[in-house]
Parts: C-alpha cells; sequence; structure tokens
C-alpha cells in the first residue's frame, strides 16, 4: 500500500484508540453534537420541502376563487352568480368548481373529491391519487365503496390512478364526475362549492377582485398572489424561528467546542509533547488531530442528517408540529416530499463541520510545534 | 555512526538566566559500543543526550550522523532522521496513558507509513524478547516500574534504530531490575547497535557493561 494512504491510516488508528480512552464522555458529545445537526438540518429540509410544496400548490391554483359566505362561513355558491360574473371585464373565463373532503373511516383518512373542470371521469368511475389507491389497496378495475350522505352505499370503478410520483397534490385526490359528487354529498342542483376566475391581465388581479366584491357583497374572493403571501408568512415565521433555533443550537455548539477551544489539559499537552519526542513531527500530531475532529464531526453530520430526515419525512416533523398549525389550517391533510438541496447540505456541513474541526485544531497548534525535547523536563 | 564537533548548549541565551549546560563536547560513537555518561545531577547528561539524539538543536558546533551534518536540518528532516535512527528511553518513561502496551509500543511507527501489520507483528516479538508478551494489550498505567521501563525499551526499538539512547535507565528501579534492564541493553549492543547511557548508579560502572565510560562535570567532559 502506498506510504501515504499508511500513514493516514496509522494516525486514524492512533485517533480511535484515543478516543476509547474516554468512551463514556465521547459518546455523550458524540451524542449532543448529532442532536443539534439533527435539529438544524430538520429545520432546513422541512423549510425547502414547504416552500417547494407550496409552489406545487399554487401552480395549480385559480388566479381568483369566490366564495359565497352565509353569516361568516363559507356556503354553497348559487349557478346564477357564475352568470354575474361572466361579464366582468378583465375576466378571461368563469367556473363552477365542485370539491369537497370525505372522511374515510376505513383508513381514518381524508379524500380530496373534485370534479374537473374538463376530462371529467363517466360517472361511476373515478381516478384516484397513489397515495389513496395504496392505502386502499386499490388498482385500476376495483370497485371502491363509499357511503353517501343520504346513508347509502356508492359504488365507484377505479378508471386509472393518478400519476405515481408526480404531482404531491393529488396524492390523495379523487376526481370524479359531477353527478356522482352531487349524489355523494347530497348536493343541491344549481350550486357549486365555490366559483374559480381566470384573469387576462395579471395585474388587474385586484381591480377584477374590488368588482366582484360590488356586484356579489356577500362574497369572499381569494387571490393566488394572496396565498402566496400567506404562505410567504409562514415561511417569514418560519424563517425567524429557524435564525432563533439556529442561534440556540449555534450556541450548544459553542459550549461544545469551548472545552477543545479552551484549550489542552496538562495531560493533552504531555501527550502531544511524548509524540513529539518518540519521532512525530508537527504535520504528524496536526493530521491526527485534524482525524478526531473530522471523526467526530462527520460521524455527527451523517447520523443528525439521516437523523433529521427520518424526522422530517417519516415522522411529518413530529417535533415541529405545533410550528406547523398555522400551515395545517389551509392544508389539512399534506404531507412533505423529500427533497435535497445541494446547497443546504453544503451550508449545514460549513455551520457544523468546519467550526468544530477549527476547535480542535487551533489549541494544538501551539502543543504541536513545541520542541521534542520539552518532554525531557518534566 | 554518531559525531559531536565540539557542540554547546546554551539555554536562554542572552537572557539573565543564560545557562551553558553543555560546553564544547567532541565525541563519536560508534556501532557495536556502549557508552555509559557519569556524572552527578545537574552536569548535564541529559542535555548531552538530547543533542546526540536529535532531540534537540545545539546552539554551537555540530551533529554528524553518518558523517552528514544534520544540526540545521529543519525539524520535519530532523525528525524523519531521528525516527529511523534513533531510538530514545526516557527516564520518566513518558508511556502515553490510556492506551495499551502494544499501543505505546507502536506510536513511534505510525507516521512511518510502515505496513501496521508488520509493525504489529515486530512490536510483539519485541514484547517477547523484553518478556513483555503476555502484557501487549494490559493499559500503560497498570504496569510495574520495570515493565514500564521494558516497554519504553521496546518503543525505542520499533523502527529498528542504528542508536539506542538511556537517560538514566536504573534510576526508578531496584537493583534487580536494574541488572536486567543493563543486560537488555548489552544485547542491544551486541546486536551490533551504538547503546548511550547516562546514570549516577554506580551499580552500572560495577558491572562493567560498558565499552567506555565518560564522565560529565558542569558541561564538560572530564577524564573517567
Ligand atoms: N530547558 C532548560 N532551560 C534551562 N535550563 C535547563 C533546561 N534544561 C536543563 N537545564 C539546566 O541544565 C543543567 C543540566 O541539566 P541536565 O542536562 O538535565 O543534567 P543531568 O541530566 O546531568 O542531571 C541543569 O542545571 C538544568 O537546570
Ligand atoms: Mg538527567
Amino acid at each position: 500500500m502506498i506510504p501515504w494512504l499508511q500513514r493516514h491510516l496509522g494516525l486514524l488508528d492512533y485517533t480511535v484508540a484515543a478516543l476509547a480512552r474516554r468512551k463514556g464522555r465521547n459518546a455523550g458529545l458524540l451524542a449532543a453534537y448529532t442532536l443539534i445537526v439533527a435539529l438544524l438540518a430538520s429545520l432546513l429540509l422541512q423549510g425547502e420541502a414547504l416552500r417547494a410544496t407550496a409552489e406545487d400548490l399554487l401552480a395549480g391554483a385559480p388566479e381568483v376563487v369566490v366564495q359565497r359566505l352565509t353569516a361568516g362561513r363559507h356556503d354553497l355558491m348559487p349557478a346564477e352568480r357564475l352568470d354575474a360574473l361572466a361579464g366582468l371585464r378583465g375576466v378571461s373565463r368563469v367556473e363552477g368548481r365542485l370539491w369537497g373532503y370525505h372522511f374515510d373511516a376505513a383508513i381514518g383518512a381524508n379524500y380530496t373529491l373534485l370534479v374537473p373542470a374538463t376530462d371529467a371521469p363517466a360517472p361511476g368511475t373515478a381516478r384516484v391519487g397513489a397515495a389513496l389507491a395504496r392505502a386502499r389497496g386499490l388498482a385500476a378495475g376495483d370497485v371502491l365503496s363509499l357511503r353517501t350522505y343520504a346513508g347509502t352505499p356508492l359504488a365507484f370503478r377505479i378508471a386509472g390512478i393518478l400519476d405515481e410520483g408526480g404531482e404531491l397534490v393529488s396524492a390523495d385526490l379523487m376526481l370524479v364526475s359531477e353527478a356522482d359528487f352531487r349524489a355523494l354529498f347530497n348536493f343541491p342542483a344549481g350550486h357549486y362549492t365555490d366559483l374559480a376566475l381566470a384573469v387576462t391581465n395579471p395585474a388587474e388581479v385586484r381591480r377584477v377582485a374590488q368588482k366582484v366584491l360590488e356586484r356579489l357583497p356577500d362574497s369572499r374572493v381569494i387571490l393566488r398572489e394572496e396565498m402566496r403571501r400567506t404562505y410567504a408568512s409562514v415561511f417569514d415565521w418560519r424563517q425567524g424561528l429557524l435564525l432563533a433555533v439556529s442561534v440556540v443550537a449555534l450556541m450548544a455548539f459553542a459550549l461544545l467546542a469551548w472545552d477543545k477551544a479552551a484549550g489542552l489539559s496538562a495531560e493533552e499537552r504531555r501527550e502531544i509533547g511524548i509524540l513529539k519526542a518518540v519521532g512525530w513531527d508537527s504535520g504528524d500530531v496536526m493530521a491526527m488531530k485534524l482525524w478526531e475532529g473530522l471523526l467526530v464531526s462527520l460521524l455527527a453530520f451523517l447520523l443528525g442528517y439521516v437523523l433529521a430526515w427520518v424526522h422530517v419525512f417519516h415522522f411529518d416533523a413530529a417535533v415541529f408540529r405545533p410550528v406547523l398549525q398555522g400551515w395545517s389550517v389551509l392544508y389539512p391533510q399534506f404531507r412533505l416530499a423529500p427533497r435535497v438541496d445541494v446547497m443546504q447540505v453544503a451550508t449545514l456541513f460549513c455551520l457544523t463541520v468546519l467550526p468544530y474541526v477549527a476547535a480542535t485544531l487551533v489549541p494544538v497548534w501551539r502543543a504541536a510545534t513545541s520542541d521534542p525535547d520539552e518532554v525531557l523536563r518534566a | 555512526m554518531i559525531e559531536l564537533v565540539s557542540v554547546s548548549k546554551t539555554f536562554n541565551p542572552g537572557r539573565h538566566n543564560e545557562y551553558a549546560a553543555v560546553r564544547e563536547v567532541s565525541l563519536g560513537f560508534e556501532p557495536g559500543r556502549l557508552t555509559a555518561l557519569r556524572g552527578p545531577s545537574g552536569s548535564g547528561k541529559t542535555t548531552l543526550l538530547s543533542l546526540i539524539g536529535l532531540l534537540a538543536r545545539p546552539t554551537a558546533g555540530r551533529v554528524r550522523l553518518d558523517g552528514r551534518d544534520v544540526s540545521g536540518l529543519p525539524e520535519r528532516f530532523m525528525t524523519e532522521l531521528r525516527r529511523a535512527h534513533i531510538g530514545f528511553v526516557f527516564q520518566s518513561f513518558n508511556l502515553i496513558r490510556g492506551l495499551s502496551v502494544l499501543d505505546n509500543v507502536l506510536v513511534p511507527a505510525l507516521p512511518t507509513g510502515r505496513p501496521h501489520a508488520q509493525a504489529r507483528q515486530r512490536a510483539l516479538e519485541l514484547l517477547d524478547f523484553l518478556g513483555l508478551g503476555a502484557r501487549a494489550d494490559h493499559p500503560v498505567q497498570s504496569l510495574s516500574g520495570g515493565e514500564a521501563q521494558r516497554t519504553a525499551i521496546a518503543r525505542a526499538l520499533i523502527n529498528d534504530p542504528q542508536v539506542v539512547i538511556a537517560d538514566e535507565p536504573t534510576a526508578n528501579l531496584d537493583s534487580e531490575l536494574s541488572r536486567q534492564v543493563l543486560g537488555i541493553l548489552a544485547t542491544l549492543r551486541d546486536q551490533g547497535r551504538t547503546v548511550i547511557l547516562s546514570s549516577h548508579d554506580p551499580l552500572v560502572f560495577e558491572l562493567g557493561i560498558a565499552d567506555r565510560v565518560l564522565a560529565m562535570h558542569d558541561g564538560r567532559l572530564t577524564d573517567a
């Protein structure tokens, strides 16, 4: 083998033996360090996934949605109102939407039922999202029976599964025909859930909203732009939280690094003196300490990142659940799609691994460059 | 072959506590010979050994190793030469606490880039030779003085140096163990190595194992 590699393997060997001397202390250090990395990485991973998901959700959303209010609550939209808005200047299209939630007690989950504006399934059939199909063990051709609001069963033949691994939004979606939708929910004819407006000129969205409210004073107008802002404020808030948690985590981290950075114990200095006396040069000592720093911090980084991944994507960021409250009001059933941002990994790496390695190396420098005959005077 | 040419070592030169610990010493050391350095405490024996052992640089004069002047080499090269040619047994052993006997013996071999299995094999042979075979995996703090001394000798020999230097090798041992350690040093000499030791222990000189005895006083060599 190459002597260069042998040398580093030898130094690494020494580091491992040296670390093993204080197993409990070093294991504790590794655990604390891992947790800090896991916390920071969870925040980063979750933030990134939320941002991306919001983009996905908004991409398909109409520019303007009009809901009817009754005593301040969302109510069914009479179809006549569609005509009231059809002639509005700047509005290129008005569409009545039919959508709602169906709670499936069998799997304890909500489906989002939707009648697509175009290419709706034939009555008696449905197309379902991949997650839903998995949860109910459905394949194309199978029959799914739901209980209508009238208490009778309604059967759907599955005509297709929506694009596996594609749109996150479609995971729990069930597309049905208008007739089935109305039958299932006992939804009165001549009514829609809400209205979706397409606007010719995006700059006119606010003016259009104004006009809608003039014509239909008992409505609520939701702009895509506003939803984007809502998400943004959720993110801003999260960003602030991220900052606060990061500061705390980095302080804890600084404490960890402190006992290293504060300087070497007499014992450590003596050890380095001995190494120098028996034939290690400054470079050997530094390389050995570099291995020590890398070993601890890379291990903590990897473990912490994996922990964060599992936490965010398998346990839906359980630790941060309370922080997500604002979000889950917007989207009650909402799963994060795993996403890795290379820049983010690099940032986290720089924030955690490099300072620790530096904190390990800097105080060693003086001892490593001491004269090899120093141990003779002890 | 190591030679000192009018070598001096002054500590804290130019300061009020300036001290000339070694003054103009000229000496040569040949392979297969055991040199004993005697002298009272503070006479400069340890300092002289550190110059011979390339652990320190002289403030004046030259140190030659196999005819080559090494006193002015940069640290890295000096360390490499020391690692390859010189084994130093310190008076206070200087073993690394918490590591096993075997790991301690291997320490000087680690930065050489020598294959680990080979170094380990050599370390175990040395420990057997020194009667420590059964102790290889024990932590060094559990060793007796004699065992610690022999571990230090094994460590000094791990890179197979031609020169072995022992500073007061019997200072911490009773006379039985002292005899044993001196016997080991004599064996190393018989293997053809250059062996240099310092001592103010009369036993060393009574046993007559030294091929040459040098006396030091106030940093100078005096007639034995
Ligand atoms: N690093 C040092 N700085 C100052 N003085 C020293 C240093 N090392 C040794 N000395 C002095 O040099 C003298 C010789 O010391 P040493 O070589 O240890 O003698 P010996 O080994 O014969 O007892 C002593 O007076 C000692 O105090
Ligand atoms: Mg001495």
